[in-house]
């Protein structure tokens, strides 16, 4: 079978991978708070450091990650330049001081405080985004849905995210049919036709995925029912592991950078920190 | 008598999406212990039957009931569908759907843990059951990482979980090889013996399923019951012969051969045929008049030739190994193996989909490796197994012409060819009918119409009769071979036997990414090693030949089916 996933589980035994997947959600939803919510670049230096270390320990390595890693660049590269195309002296108002170090044209000055500004919001994507990855690489799918109903989220909603793991592969690999049998029949998908054609030819192709798709979640919701989906207010689950000593301890540490990271942010009052104060 | 754990009392059905009732007046009892097959063509209400037992009906299809039900003494129209599922557990046709969990454990769990079963007692009653269906060693596996067969045995320790007084197949043949699909029938048994379950299989493929013992078959045809008797009773009935239902290939021949079926004959199975001397020198005398009628293939030239030719979607796993073969023109041809033996990799290979890793595709002595998916397709065609795959337009007319749009003609040649290809399929008098008014059958014409309309020399089709009944597989099949004299050549990706031994004189055989025969297809179903490697099932004609003390069973099924062409014909002429 043709490999598709750029980003799934990787199996592999590292102290992150044993805790479980309740542990890590809670650490992940702390550490993109923390992280969202500050602009103090000493917590999120102290964040990055704290982010390279946990990423050392569960042996994921770059080239695992990379294609997600590259659009996530991408993607933080454009933010950016639109910050910056939009708003070019944000960092003046937010840091109310103004060093120009040199103007380019126009409203285009390029001043200390932007700069900074940028840092700031570049560092906080850095800090989020490879534990992200590591949530998602690290966290068995089958404990998935288990750690959603452990911190309060209703069965039926993490039974969907649970599903969409298991069928994802499957509805690939048929869109992946389907678009060749069509090519096949004249449906061009490379670049060489107009925008529109592509767009209509397109069409093509997802509407007997859909009618597939739609076929399949009739059986899939048929097949639950029939198995007393639905049935209680609860449920339990077969792949949920028990909460070990590792795990308090990660749930403590995780309190811990929330705390500790908020309260030094807003120590001063304000969410940023602001070096240019004299 | 003991209560019966079914009984359907003057029953009928309609579904409110439906102008006519699917289901009239059913009387219907079935006991505790009791191995019922309820067969039937498509359409004749076999699968309603099911859905009304499980509680599909009225939990997720709609519509009016008249009469009486009752399933483990309660009435499934007033019980939640919940209820009934702990009394009738039911697997469906769609392997990979039905397979909800992420591993093979959790699927088994799927029922426990809504049952809020605690997690130990949970893993020991899944460990429990997956040892009775044989699939306690794989755990751990994702459902990608098994076979039809494995899945299908998950989805039956999966409703197992509940003790369940009654089993529900429905059509568990139909995505199986028919090695796996003979395994599932000897696995059926056992389960039964184990649990003394009343078991309920919905089937149309009669001696796949005769293959371990059947208590009672129920006929539907039309919403009726057409008949209710013992299996020994049924195959002697002439109730037999129509109803969408293909006779069992050695009780052909011995018809054939001009011996009424009796009781006395016991009928059930091939291997427990009881025939007189005298009856089998009648069988051999048969098979010495038929000498003649296997006519000889005569040489044409070659189109397609595959040399050396090797394929891995990994570098570690290798799909296809060294394969070479060539196919000359105007064949009709079987490509047969088990799943994931490397056919479809096969023909997405020879279609461009994917790149070989080494060797070549020739089409007429050329090389076609520098060829794009577009340029093939006008050589080749290639029909996927659902149409519903394919079909993407409203209209038949614009789902023909689709692939013509494309290219340069003009619009009165294309207009001309568009009803050129209806006319050849059939379709002409729909030209301008939705495709969704379209049944099954029409709608694989409309999806081989839209590929035909190129103009191909090849056609290759996935899987053409999956899940179909006699009567639409024949359909298909002439089809088929009607475009086949017109000239097309065409290969066939299958699993059926019945097919490649009655519509394909060669047959090209896979077995773990290698070719491993390439030949007439009445040899390789009489070659057991052959059948064996290659997961497939030798036909109980071979069986009933050895039986008769013929000394070539090859000869003995080619005959055969020689013969049945000649009554088909005879018959349509």
């Amino acid at each position: 079978m043709a490999r598709v996933a750029i980003l799934n589980y990787i199996k592999r035994s590292s102290p992150v991978h044993e805790l479980t997947g309740t542990t890590k959600l809670i650490f992940f939803i702390a550490w993109s708070v923390t992280s969202m919510v500050t602009f103090d670049t000493r917590v999120l230096l102290c964040m990055l450091v704290i982010g390279a270390v946990i990423f050392r320990i569960s042996r994921i390595r770059i080239s695992d990650i990379s294609v997600v890693l590259g659009l996530a660049a991408v993607f933080l590269l454009l933010n950016n330049l639109f910050i910056y195309l939009f708003t070019p002296e944000y960092g003046v108002e937010l840091y109310e001081s103004r060093t120009l170090l040199f103007s380019i044209v126009g409203r285009y000055t390029v001043t200390a405080q932007q700069l900074f500004y940028h840092l700031n919001i570049t560092l906080k994507v850095i800090c989020v985004v490879p534990i992200a990855l590591l949530f998602i690489a690290c966290t068995d799918p089958s404990e998935f849905a288990a750690s959603l109903s452990r911190i309060g989220v209703s069965y039926r909603t993490g039974y969907a995210v649970s599903l969409a793991l298991r069928y994802t592969p499957d509805v690939q690999r048929e869109y992946r049919n389907i678009s060749q049998a069509q090519q096949a029949r004249g449906i061009d998908l490379s670049g060489k036709d107009k925008l529109f054609t592509r767009l209509k030819n397109s069409v093509a192709i997802l509407l007997p995925l859909i009618m597939s798709s739609l076929n399949r979640i009739e059986t899939v919701s048929n097949a639950m029912e029939l198995r007393g989906f639905g049935k209680e207010k609860k449920r339990t689950w077969y792949a949920q592991r028990g909460m070990k000593r590792s795990d308090w301890l990660t749930i403590a540490f995780a309190a811990a950078i929330l705390t500790v990271g908020l309260t030094v942010t807003f120590w001063d009052g304000s969410r940023y920190y602001n070096p240019f104060l004299q | 008598m003991a209560e019966p754990v079914i009984s359907f009392k003057d029953y009928g059905f309609q579904y409110t999406a439906q102008a006519s009732p699917t289901l009239y007046h059913i009387n219907l009892d079935i006991y505790q212990g009791e191995k019922v097959l309820i067969a039937g063509a498509s359409g004749s209400g076999k699968s309603t039957i099911g859905s009304c037992l499980n509680g599909l009906i009225p939990y997720a299809y709609a519509g009016e009931s008249t009469g009486e039900l009752l399933v483990g003494g309660k009435d499934p129209r007033k019980e939640s569908i919940f209820t009934l599922s702990q009394i009738v557990g039911t697997v469906l046709q769609d392997t990979d759907g039905q397979f909800i969990g992420l591993t093979v454990g959790e699927d088994i769990a799927f029922a426990l843990e809504n049952d809020c079963v605690p997690q130990e007692e949970m893993k020991e009653t899944v460990q429990e059951v997956a040892k009775l269906v044989d699939i306690d060693h794989h755990l751990e596996y994702a459902p990608h990482e098994l076979s039809g067969g494995q899945k299908q045995r998950v989805s039956l320790a999966g409703v197992m979980v509940d003790q369940v007084k009654i089993l529900l197949f429905d059509e568990p043949l139909a995505n199986l090889d028919p090695a796996a699909g003979r395994t599932a029938i000897e696995l059926i048994d056992k389960v039964q013996e184990r649990t003394g379950a009343a078991v309920i299989i919905i089937e149309h493929r009669l001696e796949d399923v005769l293959w371990k013992r059947v208590d009672r078959i129920v006929l539907m045809d039309e919403g009726r019951i057409v008949a209710d008797m013992p299996t020994k009773d049924f195959l002697t009935s002439d109730m037999l012969l129509g109803h969408g239902l293909r006779e069992p290939l050695y009780l052909s021949a011995l018809r054939y051969a001009g011996i009424p079926i009796t009781k006395e004959l016991e009928p059930q199975h091939v291997e427990s045929l009881r025939l007189s001397e005298e009856q089998k020198e009648r069988v051999r005398g048969w098979y010495r008049d038929q000498e003649g009628l296997f006519g000889t293939e005569e040489t044409k030239r070659e189109i397609l030739s595959v040399e050396n030719l090797s394929f891995g979607y990994t570098p570690e796993k290798q799909n296809l190994k060294d394969v070479s073969f060539s196919i000359k023109e105007g064949e009709m041809v079987s490509i047969v193996g088990r799943n994931g033996a490397g056919k479809s990799t096969l023909a997405k290979l020879i279609c461009g989909f994917e790149k070989p890793t080494a060797g070549r595709i020739c089409l007429e002595g050329r090389d076609l490796s520098g060829d794009t998916i577009k340029e093939r397709a006008q050589r080749i065609g290639y029909v996927m197994q659902n149409p519903n795959q394919m079909i993407s337009k409203p209209l038949i007319w614009d789902e023909v012409e689709m692939a013509l749009l494309a290219g340069t003609m003009s619009a009165e040649e294309r207009q001309n060819r568009v009803e050129e290809t209806l006319k050849i399929c059939g379709l002409y008098p729909f030209r301008k009918w939705p495709v969704s008014a379209l049944s099954f059958g029409q709608k694989k014409r409309v999806t081989i119409a839209g590929i035909l309309v190129q103009r191909p020399q090849i056609i290759i089709l996935d899987e053409p009769t999956a899940g179909q009944d006699y009567h639409h597989y024949t359909e298909i099949m002439e089809f088929l071979k009607s475009l086949n004299e017109r000239g097309f050549t065409i290969i066939m990706i299958t699993h059926d036997m019945h097919l490649m031994l009655e519509y394909t004189p060669r047959a090209i055989v896979f077995s773990e990414g290698e070719l491993l025969a390439d030949t007439t297809a009445a040899h390789v179903l009489n070659d057991p090693a052959l059948v064996e490697k290659a997961n497939l099932k030798e036909t109980s004609l071979y069986t009933l030949s050895v039986a008769c003390g013929i000394d070539n069973p090859q000869a003995f099924t080619e005959r055969f089916i020689a013969s049945e062409k000649v009554r088909r014909e005879r018959q349509e002429g």
